[in-house]
């Protein structure tokens, strides 16, 4: 039988319930991002580019609109006869069901469908970020170091810090220590949710802490430290380059914006590491005689009547005459009326915008608008 | 189950696209920022329901294999029916001369292997929305042997087409050779046509008994007195594509919102290639106004009144007007492009000035470095 020498498993069952409206229907990796993708686009097209073909994704919360944009992996050309995209939900068994409690029991749950590819690694990926990364160069870097597991570390500001899991290393990038958000850390890098484990020590850890009544059955809570006490190789593998959770509604917005430099730091036009996604049939945007488009990403299917200014638009979008909108990100099908104005906000796919309407404000925080939603002209 | 089966016949197809069809045939020229020409017909069938479409390749179809694939964007890669490519199945490289009666000859397992009861024949340069529905149930409905689609013009076509005559019963009179003999007709063929898969057969057979190989000049110009051909009108918006005037005039015929509208978000989708390019990228120096502009596209400088596919970037200074800029070119600082059309991958250098005729727009060949 063949065997795959990595599998990874995307944890996407994460309800994101700091993005508040957007996550009302579906579930945080399928939020839309960067005016075509949705956030999970960047980790599935990131195992594609990096050779990795067999991608298991747990998903639990809100699953229909993820499931059916995976649909056979196609878009991310991981539609393979032997692995490729699998959707793995939380199912019933012999002895009863259950649902997946915690990152590392979602793991266990599903052993049998890592088991049938015979890996020697694992790799634990969430759907969380933002970012481009090859796997088989931290993939490479395990196996150089030896590793039972390797954790990639990115350096945050110190006063971020207590946000993530944080760990203190040797110069040999050793990992001493692991604390999940500590009060006060003692090192700035921090995990980025990215694992690579040899399998079959994985596999006992995840045995033990399933048995273990006071675990939490969480990677950064239980099992790493499990590892670590046990005196396992753990390593890190520093990485630099744009990396973004965009679990609230200030970083997701703050993510789209870092998009419209003149350079961004998170290229999209390479061509050697394309992100893909599922592209909906529409056609090139118009851009109207009277149009003024600056510091904007806009995608396929707009016609722009309007003025648009540092902002992000997705796939039909409609921007009516005298429409001005500064500063905000525009998920698809968004109709917005004449002489409307939005500042400083994220609307939700399909929402209304009537004309004259005002939306956010030019400063303070992020005005959020949901999904389907209708704006009316304010009286008087 | 669709009752038609579709062709799209590309044998000696009208071409006088010059330099855009020197490394490509002309249903692979690329057309309306992010499509190839053969897209609209393709999706056209489709979307009428046609589940079996025939592509009858003839010359330079890399591009055209590349781009069609296993037909998966158009959900056409099926266990039962969906794409043939057929490209000329000939014994001696002389019979390539052969018009396209021959290759439908030689390929007429294709024809009776299918269960559908009609054919559908038609080229790939005309860009429209039509619903084909409705022309079966003209033709059932007329009695017809055939049913041709045509449409009524006021303006020039700038194209390369058959101009026809139909009587107040709706029966076609007159088909005329590409010689503008039927000077006061403003009716213009859309060659697409409608009938039997028997009576197509037969006309292949009879033709070709007779030493005739071509399917509209030979079987049914020579016929129309024997056969019931009826005209259907179409009243939607048409562009014929197949000179280099009609491709930049329906090119610009995009940028009326209405028929933006009417060729891409009325009805269907037309279906392409997917190219996974991010969304178009506008920097703090970009002018663009009255314009297409696809996926992938830098601007930092000005765009206006212009067609820009995808992933062309337009450097700082730079200004884009009245033109056709395809698919990866890249227009250097400060550079002045008017009126042209630049085929796939030119460089325009830095501060080249390049200003075509209005009515004779300059043509740049791919990966020309200007």
């Amino acid at each position: 039988m063949r065997t795959k020498e990595c599998v990874a498993m995307l944890l996407a069952g994460g309800e994101g319930r700091r993005l508040g409206l957007l996550t009302n229907q579906l579930a945080k990796p399928a939020v839309h991002f960067g005016g075509k993708y949705r956030i999970i686009d960047f980790t599935l097209s990131n195992c594609t580019n990096s050779g990795v073909d067999t991608v298991g994704v747990l998903t639990q919360y809100q699953p229909l609109v993820l499931n059916s944009y995976l649909g056979i992996g196609s878009p991310w050309d991981l539609d393979r006869k032997y692995g490729g995209v699998a959707v793995l939900p939380p199912y019933q068994r012999q002895k009863g069901a259950d649902w997946y409690r915690g990152t590392a029991n979602a793991i266990y749950q599903n052993m049998s469908f890592i088991e049938q590819y015979d890996p020697e690694y694992v790799l634990v990926i969430s759907g969380d970020h933002i970012y481009k990364m090859d796997y088989s160069l931290m993939l490479d870097y395990h196996k150089q170091k030896n590793a039972d597991a390797t954790i990639a570390v990115i350096e945050v500001k110190w006063e971020e810090a207590s946000r993530f899991g944080i760990m203190a290393t040797d110069s040999q990038w050793q990992i001493t220590e692991f604390a999940e958000k500590p009060k006060k850390p003692k090192s700035n890098l921090a995990s980025m949710g990215i694992y690579i484990f040899s399998w079959k020590v994985l596999k006992e850890y995840l045995i033990k802490d399933e048995e273990d009544q006071h675990s939490s059955k969480d990677f950064g809570k239980d099992v790493i430290p499990a590892m670590l006490r046990d005196q396992k190789n753990l390593v890190a593998y520093p990485f630099q380059g744009y990396w973004k959770d965009v679990g609230t509604i200030d970083s997701l917005w703050e993510a789209n914006m870092d998009l419209l430099e003149n350079e961004p730091s998170l290229n999209l036009n390479d061509k050697s590491w394309r992100i893909y996604s599922q592209n909906p049939y529409q056609p090139s945007m118009y851009i109207a005689p009277g149009a003024d488009v600056k510091r904007s990403m806009i995608n396929e299917g707009c016609s722009v009547f309007g003025q648009v200014d540092h902002s992000v638009l997705f796939y039909g979008v409609e921007v009516a005459e005298d429409a001005r909108i500064t500063d905000s990100v525009i998920m698809p099908n968004v109709k917005i009326g004449k002489g409307a104005k939005i500042h400083r906000s994220i609307i939700g796919e399909g929402t209304i915008i009537d004309a004259g309407a005002e939306v956010g404000n030019t400063d303070g925080d992020i005005t959020l608008i949901g999904g389907f939603d209708h704006i009316k002209l304010a009286e008087g | 189950m669709s009752q038609i089966m579709g062709v799209i016949n590309l044998v000696n197809e009208p071409d006088q696209l010059e330099q855009l069809t020197n490394y490509r045939c002309v249903s692979s020229v690329p057309f309306g920022g992010r499509y190839r020409l053969i897209d609209f017909v393709m999706s056209n069938m489709v979307n009428s329901g046609i589940e079996k479409v025939a592509v009858f390749a003839h010359t330079k179809y890399r591009s055209l294999m590349d781009h069609l694939g296993s037909g998966k964007e158009w959900d056409l890669d099926r266990k039962r029916g969906g794409l043939f490519i057929l490209p000329p199945a000939v014994d001696e490289t002389r019979e390539l001369m052969k018009g396209d009666l021959y290759n439908f000859n030689r390929n007429r397992d294709y024809f009776e292997r299918g269960s559908e009861q009609y054919v559908l024949v038609t080229r790939s340069h005309q860009v429209c929305q039509i619903d084909f529905r409705p022309v079966l149930e003209q033709h059932i409905s007329t009695g017809a042997d055939i049913t041709m689609i045509y449409q009524e013009v006021d303006s020039d076509t700038f194209a390369r087409a058959r101009r026809i005559d139909v009587n107040p019963d709706g029966r076609v009179t007159m088909i005329e050779e590409y010689n503008r003999s039927l000077k006061q007709s403003k009716k213009v063929s859309m060659d697409m046509f409608l009938l039997r898969k028997e009576l197509l057969l037969e006309i292949v057979e009879r033709s070709l008994a007779q030493g005739y190989d071509y399917f509209v000049r030979d079987g049914i110009m020579k016929n129309l007195q024997k056969l019931k051909v009826h005209g259907y009108e179409f009243n939607g918006h048409l562009g014929i594509v197949n000179t280099i005037p009609s491709y930049y005039y329906n090119t610009m015929q995009l940028l009326q919102p209405e028929v933006w509208k009417e060729l891409f978000l009325s009805r269907n989708p037309i279906f392409t290639k997917v190219k996974d390019e991010p969304p178009a990228k506008y920097n703090s120096e970009a002018l663009a106004t009255n314009s297409l502009i696809a996926n992938g596209c830098v601007i930092e400088g000005k765009v206006q009144n212009s067609v820009l596919f995808r992933g062309v970037k337009i450097h700082k200074g730079a200004t884009v007007i009245n033109s056709i800029i395809l698919q990866g070119c890249e227009i250097g600082e400060h550079a002045i492009i008017e009126n042209a059309i630049l085929d796939k991958d030119v460089i325009i250098r830095p501060g080249k000035v390049l200003i075509g005729d209005q009515t004779a727009q300059f043509v740049a060949d791919k990966r020309k470095v200007i």
